[in-house]
């Protein structure tokens, strides 16, 4: 009874919300290491280029290789489809032509639907992704489907006429 | 000397208070029907789950270079792995079977209803819980079905605003689903079921706080109500009798039923079957992801569409006790929605594409308008059955539960 009389409310709620912010910050803290342990491992981060030989691959062809582990499309195209995607403008995320390839005739996409990551098959035309139905172009344009953006062009150079690095 | 050991226990930790009072008089009403039988038989789906699968982790390697011919290596080589495996996985099919079937019966009595709200929420946290773990379980046998769904659905993370991408790598704990998601997958499946048993007790304990509903909807007397043991632990061993006959059918004639064959094929991170599939419990919520153009927009159909059954005990707003039995609208309803769940369940099984995804539209239209028209059809509903008159006891009950509140308030 005595002991309440002198107390001082406000200092008490002040000690109360400052330890109460300092515990919590404090398991936030301790937190952390455990979740950033889930994020990507040192040796995985570091798989970062993939050398791709051209030689092999005939007009019309396309070869597919693992980048950071995800289908890279290398798709050697031929005249016709070169002309017929220089015309096109894309769908629903519209891009030229030109500005996703560095030589016409190789067009280098990751091989990843943008919806939800499945690997769409080549057809004539482009791709279809069998998941939900997403239809690409020979430019690795979005046509229709629920697939949002473009198939992403990795970065990449030509290491000699024959040769590129992808990373 | 087994009384006298008894009594010892009995002073120090309350056994044969906690058997008398949870067991032998908990007082169970005596107009039960077996739709009252499959908690006990979703309990009992998940000791089956935990023991097949301890067992089938003391043989199983969660390495992406080992994971699938350890599965092999099981059905093959193990003693008894062949069993123990199919257990594990028709099992997991059963439970769902069990627990829609559960779900399905809530939803026709109106047993979400007050007081048992909490009954129906700690349920949909149950629900999620065992999606969750079926869904990183079935990661692990690492074949192309198993790989393509994990990827698919992780991918789903990546519609979050902003720091979609960074979520789907972590994830995943790398670039594509890989090694890192294979092992925390298995370590997680591992862990979820143990928080399942702790809901389940959260469940049990309301359960035995507010009592079973029962198809008349309304608290019997007290003559009405036996004790649980032996009446009802008889009924529901009895149908789990008729539950392992269907099950072991499967488990022993057709254990392939329930799984797709592209599974059979190692994972192929660089090539996609032609036509994936999800395990046939995701179909309906598959079809609603699908029926939406915008991915963010899917995504969080998808989700509602699970967690908008949360929202039963305030979007029914019919005082009309019994749930559908007496109440022809909503019993309606009840069918439409049923056929409407499985139209989108085979929507879901087909290739994307023309006129099933037209159907697959209707039925997520129909499946969100049968939740949001509910709250004005349950009120007509009840005005419609008053109009009409009820038996008297039923007015009787009503007249009593609505009249005092005001003479409470007014005090």
């Amino acid at each position: 009874m005595a002991e309440d009389e002198g107390v001082d409310e406000k200092r008490r709620d002040f000690l109360l919300t400052v330890t109460g912010t300092v515990g919590v910050a404090g398991i936030a803290a301790a937190c952390w290491p455990f979740i950033s342990s889930m994020n990507p491992t040192l040796d995985v981060q570091t798989q970062s280029n993939t050398e791709v030989d051209l030689s092999g691959v005939a007009a019309g062809a396309t070869r597919t290789v693992a980048w950071r582990g995800k289908p890279v499309f290398v798709v050697h195209r031929t005249p016709q489809q070169i002309a017929a995607m220089a015309q096109s403008a894309g769908g629903k995320d519209p891009a030229p032509d030109q500005a996703r390839v560095q030589e016409p005739q190789w067009l280098v996409v990751v091989g990843i639907c943008t919806h939800l990551g499945c690997v769409p098959n080549k057809t004539e035309e482009g791709w279809l992704c069998p998941c939900h139905g997403s239809v690409f172009d020979n430019s690795g344009r979005v046509l229709q489907g629920p697939a949002p953006r473009n198939l992403e062009v990795p970065p990449y150079h030509f290491a000699a006429t024959d040769k590129i690095v992808i990373g | 000397m087994a009384q006298r050991l008894i009594a010892w226990i009995d002073q120090r930790f309350p056994l044969t208070s906690f058997i008398k009072r949870e067991l032998t008089d908990y007082l169970t009403p005596r107009n039960l029907s077996y739709w009252w039988n499959f908690g006990f038989l979703a309990g009992f789906l998940l000791m089956l789950q935990i023991i097949s699968g301890v067992f089938l982790a003391m043989h199983y390697k969660p390495d992406v270079n080992l994971a699938f011919d350890s599965v092999q290596h099981i059905m093959r080589e193990v003693n008894y792995g062949w069993l123990i495996r199919y257990l594990h996985s028709t099992g997991a099919s059963a439970f769902f079977v069990v627990v829609y079937i559960h779900m399905a019966r809530t939803l026709y009595y109106g047993s979400y209803r007050a007081p048992r709200e909490l009954m129906w929420w700690s349920g949909q946290v149950l629900l999620i819980l065992l999606m969750a773990s079926a869904f990183m379980g079935y990661l692990l046998p690492w074949g192309q079905m198993s790989y393509w769904g994990a990827q698919v659905i992780t991918s789903l993370f990546g519609a979050t605003p902003l720091i979609g991408d960074e979520i789907v790598l972590w994830l995943r704990g790398d670039f594509v689903v890989g090694d890192a998601t294979l092992n925390r997958f298995f370590a997680l499946h591992y862990l979820v079921p143990f928080f399942i048993v702790g809901m389940v007790i959260i469940h049990l304990v309301a359960l035995h706080h507010v009592k079973s509903s029962n198809p008349s909807g309304i608290n019997l007397a007290d003559k009405d109500n036996i004790p649980f043991h032996p009446y009802f632990t008889a009924k529901d061993l009895f149908g789990l009798g008729v539950f392992l006959i269907i099950f072991c059918g499967f488990v022993f004639f057709a254990p392939e039923f329930f799984i797709e064959a592209a599974n059979n094929i190692p994972a192929n991170p660089l090539q996609t079957p032609p036509h994936i599939v999800p395990e046939w419990y995701f179909l309906p919520f598959y079809t609603i992801l699908r029926a939406i153009p915008d991915t963010l927009g899917g995504v969080v159909a998808m989700g509602l569409s699970i967690l908008i059954f949360a929202a039963m005990p305030f979007l029914d707003r019919s005082r009309i006790p019994g749930g559908a039995r007496f109440r022809p609208f909503y019993r309606a309803m009840f069918y439409i929605f049923m056929v409407d769940v499985a139209v989108l369940a085979y929507v879901g099984s087909q290739p994307p594409g023309g006129l099933t995804f037209k159907i697959g539209v209707a039925a997520t239209v129909i499946y969100f308008a049968a939740f949001l028209t509910l709250p004005f059809l349950s009120r007509w509903e009840e005005r419609w059955l008053r109009a009409r008159g009820l038996p008297p006891a039923l007015q009787a009950l009503l007249d009593s539960e609505t009249e005092p509140k005001p003479r409470r308030e007014a005090r």
